[in-house]
């Protein structure tokens, strides 16, 4: 999953007291708290408190350029259509995406099934 | 409402394609429709994969929008004398390509050519329009009908070919023949370029004039004749984009007072303003909030919290709000606290933490009301929907799949067992399925007919006449 990108969860009231928080786990729901702090310990520790948000305002699959995209796409027509993909994690940041790494979309030029 | 009475379905339908019959499309590909045994080709993709549904004013209409940027209307059928056991069943009337996929060369971001909503305008003449919207564009839609053919024209012939003007001799008057139907539809008003940021609501405003588009940050006012200006009266960017805390989440106009609309936002409240105080409606009329016991606070408290969906009641007296866990009732003279609160699946509530790491906390449930603002409905997981009674206060889980689905059956309420000893036909939370996701329904404005999208299917359920 994505949840190292996910630091806007890190400006929550999280109790800074963390003594306090294990004597509390009689919630559901701070039962959970603790879970996922012990499968992420760093939560809660990285800086900048809205970069989940702006991540969530720039949602869009990144490409290098607009050849990279149109690229992408002539590929794309000549494949099979996949089953239902899912959506895969952003390729940015790291290194500059290739065709390969780029999730299949199909292009809209077939009429919807709901049409019969 | 009468659980007795519960909902006709028809929904399914592998095997009915007779006149008439089931709307409801295959979620296969057509060859399963014509009865061959396709079940290891589920053919279908992520374009097909229903975005929004919404009814027209009359409710006639239904239309529906996918992640491929497609359009289909679904028109109810007259109730016909001669088949009195067949209430209106709903046949496709139209389909288009709505929106396409685009690229943001500034940004090197594709835009997608998803629908995020749809909204009808009120009928004004024979032809229907309505507002379709994705990340960035909001199209306006023109479905008219094509009966007539004109025939006898003096310049062409009637395979269209022009004829040599030289060699005509006598002059005629065309006449209109009658031909089979034909639905177009063609977009009259392309409304582009005012959204920085991702659209998540359109709204008709009452004076069927005006509209308004909203983003994550801001809000926008347009007139449903002019496409080259909008004008901002939401804006809630800050100065510093470091200082962000919450983004507007899905706002709607007042179903009467022109002035009066509502955004909410990511972190539980909702914002009524008022058009008349100002311009920029930057500073509310009412804040809706309902307080939090602070030591119940969690990680997850705030995304929990946020509103996936506002909408007014019929009446404009009440909103209903939806986040992650819950429906909520607000009554617009009271801004401390809902009037009233459903749970739609709590028990989820212990599996925050697994639902935060596949990401389904984040999922967007839609909610609606029906037509006599006395029940609402919502969406939850492994193809279930709930429905609350608000008179009655009773409320049921039902299922929208093919399995439970068969045409003209009732749906058979279903039951979610959270622990403990499992009774037979319940069925347990850890065998939830949470790719099967309903996220989008929409009530008929009068009767009880409700449309149900579960990923590529759409279900169409009615009542039972007797």
């Amino acid at each position: 999953s994505e949840h190292s990108m996910h630091p806007w969860s890190l400006q929550l009231s999280i109790p800074n007291n963390l003594e306090e928080m294990e004597d509390k786990v009689t919630s559901p729901e701070k039962a959970e708290e603790a879970k996922l702090k012990a499968r992420y310990p760093h939560l809660g520790q990285k800086p900048g408190g809205s970069d989940f948000l702006r991540k969530r305002l720039q949602k869009g699959q990144k490409y290098f350029d607009s050849g990279d995209y149109n690229m992408a796409k002539a590929k794309m027509k000549n494949k099979q259509l996949p089953a239902a993909a899912p959506d895969k994690t952003e390729v940015t940041g790291d290194h500059i995406p290739t065709p390969q790494d780029l999730p299949q979309r199909k292009p809209s030029l077939v009429a919807s099934k709901l049409a019969g | 409402m009468n659980t007795h009475a519960w909902p006709t379905v028809f929904g399914g339908g592998e095997s009915e394609r007779t006149r008439g019959g089931c709307p409801s499309p295959c979620g296969l590909d057509v060859t399963r429709m014509l009865g061959e045994d396709c079940t290891a080709s589920r053919q279908w993709c992520h374009a097909d994969i229903i975005s929004t549904v919404e009814f027209n004013y009359s409710g006639d209409l239904l239309a529906t929008g996918d992640k491929g940027g497609r359009v289909v209307i679904f028109q109810r059928e007259q109730e016909n004398k001669s088949r009195p056991h067949s209430r209106g069943e709903y046949n496709v009337y139209s389909t288009f390509q709505s929106h396409e996929p685009e690229f943001d060369y500034l940004k090197s971001l594709e835009i997608e050519e998803k629908i995020n909503k749809i909204r009808w305008l009120p009928q004004q003449n024979a032809a229907h329009f309505l507002l379709s919207t994705n990340d960035k564009t909001i199209k306006l839609w023109k479905i008219s009908e094509r009966d007539k053919r004109a025939e006898g024209y003096n310049l062409k012939d009637e395979d269209g070919r022009l004829r040599d003007p030289f060699r005509i001799t006598a002059l005629r008057v065309p006449i209109l023949k009658p031909m089979d139907l034909m639905v177009e539809a063609s977009p009259r008003r392309i409304f582009a370029n005012a959204h920085t940021y991702h659209i998540n609501s359109i709204s008709v405003n009452s004076d069927h004039e005006t509209y308004l588009s909203a983003d994550d940050l801001r809000i926008n006012l347009w007139h449903l004749e002019i496409t080259d200006r909008s004008f901002n009266i939401v804006d809630i960017k800050p100065a510093n984009m470091e200082e962000l805390t919450e983004v507007i989440t899905a706002a709607e106009f007042h179903p009467h007072q022109c002035n009066v609309f509502v955004y909410s936002s990511s972190k539980g409240t909702i914002r009524l303003c008022d058009m008349r105080s100002s311009a920029l409606c930057d500073r509310h009329s009412k804040f809706f909030e309902e307080p939090e016991d602070p030591s119940s606070r969690s990680f997850f408290s705030e995304i929990i919290s946020s509103i996936s969906d506002v909408k007014f009641s019929h009446s404009g007296r009440y909103m209903m709000t939806r986040d992650y866990l819950s429906v909520k009732v607000w009554d617009l003279n009271m801004e401390s606290r809902p009037v009233e609160t459903h749970q739609v699946h709590e028990y989820l509530r212990s599996k925050l933490c697994s639902l935060y790491e596949n990401d389904c906390i984040f999922d967007k449930f839609e909610c609606c009301w029906n037509g006599s603002d006395s029940a609402i409905m919502t969406g939850s997981y492994n193809n279930f929907f709930r429905m609350f009674d608000r008179d009655t206060r009773r409320d049921v889980t039902l299922e929208a799949s093919r399995e439970s689905s068969k045409p003209r059956a009732s749906l058979k309420p279903r039951k979610v067992c959270t622990g403990g000893k499992r009774k037979k036909d319940e069925i347990s939370v850890d065998s939830l399925d949470f790719n099967k996701k309903i996220l989008h329904t929409a009530w008929h404005p009068a009767d009880n007919v409700i449309a149900v999208a579960a990923t590529n299917n759409l279900y169409i359920f009615q009542d039972k006449i007797n």
